[in-house]
């Protein structure tokens, strides 16, 4: 993850198999990079008690561009990290990791996403830097309007068919939750169990998925939002049916780009595979850049890149043969 | 005493797989390591003082009981980084 601050710092999220969880550190766009002094880990646990370690860091979002220095981490086991010098020393964020719901809130158990149930989709309001919204992996959306200091769940209106109550407060599964850059208020979520609207006025989501084809479905991985059209947003339908194959429909890859705020939406697959298309995109492995058009980019578990450069109207693979795609940033760097 | 690092850790000490340390336990050898190789003791052992899955700790050749272990100067320590996967 790029700073957008600076356009030279870069962080990465790294678990050596052996090693375990670190973030290191570039200051020159990737050239060297160093480890954090200081990596995110829970407190240590009194004598006697069991107490939690980090697994991996999963995401990383740099603060506001008021906050200088500011970066946000989160973790599997599912908890909240901060950081206040460019991502060198971290500590944990009191409000969420010591919030008395919070082993509630988490899921613990065995049973989980693959790698581990995550805390993903830290936002930071670009209109308002002490509004954080997040998002967790059999967890669900949470909010906080003082900067982390308190949370709220954030999940009116979205379904949990895997939980008894169909209004449930939390035990949501978002896959990925964005804030937009261009109106305050504007939230979009891919869920577990589709794709929803949210309008920060209200506090119900709106099942915008609904308005997808029927054959395609609304369940997918990636929430991409157009940087200046609150209105414009782009998804990427996997297979969601029966034994959740997490493959496109079909094996016929496809993004779906909705212009008016998820009421209709446009299949979108000129230059894709027309068959036999059965790689995953990750929840970090799809994104826009700030140009006009606007790029997007999304990276496969096949170890694929493909570019739109018509804002998904026509796609071009660009790199082959790396390994498994976990994310893919842009950046603007000159 | 001698320390023996396995290959995964020597982006920490410039390279050498053999360093010395100084400690009456091995808790007090890690926190020797560290204060000479800043990071390198979190590679190891977790938040929670745990050994890392997989590492392996020995003292002369046989399995360290515990971080807590009691250690003469003339000690080996060898750490190895296990194998995983295929």
């Amino acid at each position: 993850m790029i700073d957008p601050r600076d356009r030279r710092t870069v962080l990465a999220a790294v678990r050596a198999g052996h090693l375990g969880p670190t973030v290191m550190r570039s200051t020159d766009l990737g050239k060297t990079w160093k480890e954090a002094a200081k990596p995110p880990a829970f407190p240590k646990a009194p004598e006697g008690e069991a107490g939690e370690s980090v697994h991996h860091v999963f995401w990383l979002t740099p603060g506001h561009a008021r906050n200088p220095g500011r970066w946000y981490a989160g973790t599997s086991p599912q908890a909240l990290f901060q950081s206040d010098d460019a991502g060198v020393t971290w500590q944990g964020v009191a409000g969420f990791n010591e919030h008395p719901m919070r082993d509630k809130w988490i899921n613990k158990g065995e049973e989980g996403p693959p790698d581990g149930a995550t805390l993903h989709s830290i936002n930071v309001d670009p209109f308002d830097p002490r509004h954080l919204v997040i998002g967790m992996s059999m967890g669900g959306v949470f909010e906080s309007r003082d900067e982390g200091k308190s949370w709220k769940p954030l999940n009116r209106g979205v379904e949990a068919n895997f939980l008894p109550d169909p209004e449930a407060e939390y035990g949501h599964d978002p896959h990925c939750v964005r804030v937009s850059a261009a109106a305050p208020g504007v939230v979009y979520q891919q869920n577990h169990c589709g794709i929803y609207r949210l309008d920060r006025k209200a506090d119900r989501w709106t099942r915008i998925g609904d308005n997808m084809p029927k054959a395609v479905g609304d369940i997918g991985f990636p929430m991409v939002l157009h940087p200046r059209d609150p209105n414009t947003l782009w998804v990427f339908p996997m297979d969601g049916t029966t034994v959740w194959p997490r493959v496109p429909i079909g094996g016929k890859p496809a993004a779906f780009r909705s212009r008016d705020a998820g009421n209709s939406w446009k299949r979108l697959d000129q230059g894709l595979p027309k068959g036999q298309g059965w790689f995953t995109v990750k929840r970090q492995s799809m994104m826009a850049d700030a140009l006009d058009p606007v790029g997007l980019y999304f990276g496969t578990t096949g170890g694929e890149v493909w570019a739109s450069f018509d804002e998904g109207d026509n796609w071009h693979c660009v790199v082959q043969h790396l390994p498994e795609i976990y994310a893919v940033e842009t950046a603007l760097v000159a | 005493m001698k320390v023996v690092l396995p290959s995964p850790l020597v982006s920490y000490t410039a390279g050498r797989r053999e360093v010395q340390a100084a400690g009456a336990t091995l808790a007090e050898v890690l926190a020797d390591l560290d204060r000479q190789f800043p990071g390198i003791r979190f590679r190891m052992i977790d938040e929670q003082d745990a050994i890392r899955q997989h590492i392996r700790i020995f003292v002369n050749r046989e399995p360290a009981p515990g971080l807590a272990a009691a250690l003469a100067s003339t000690d080996e320590v060898l750490i190895i980084a296990a194998l995983s996967g295929g």
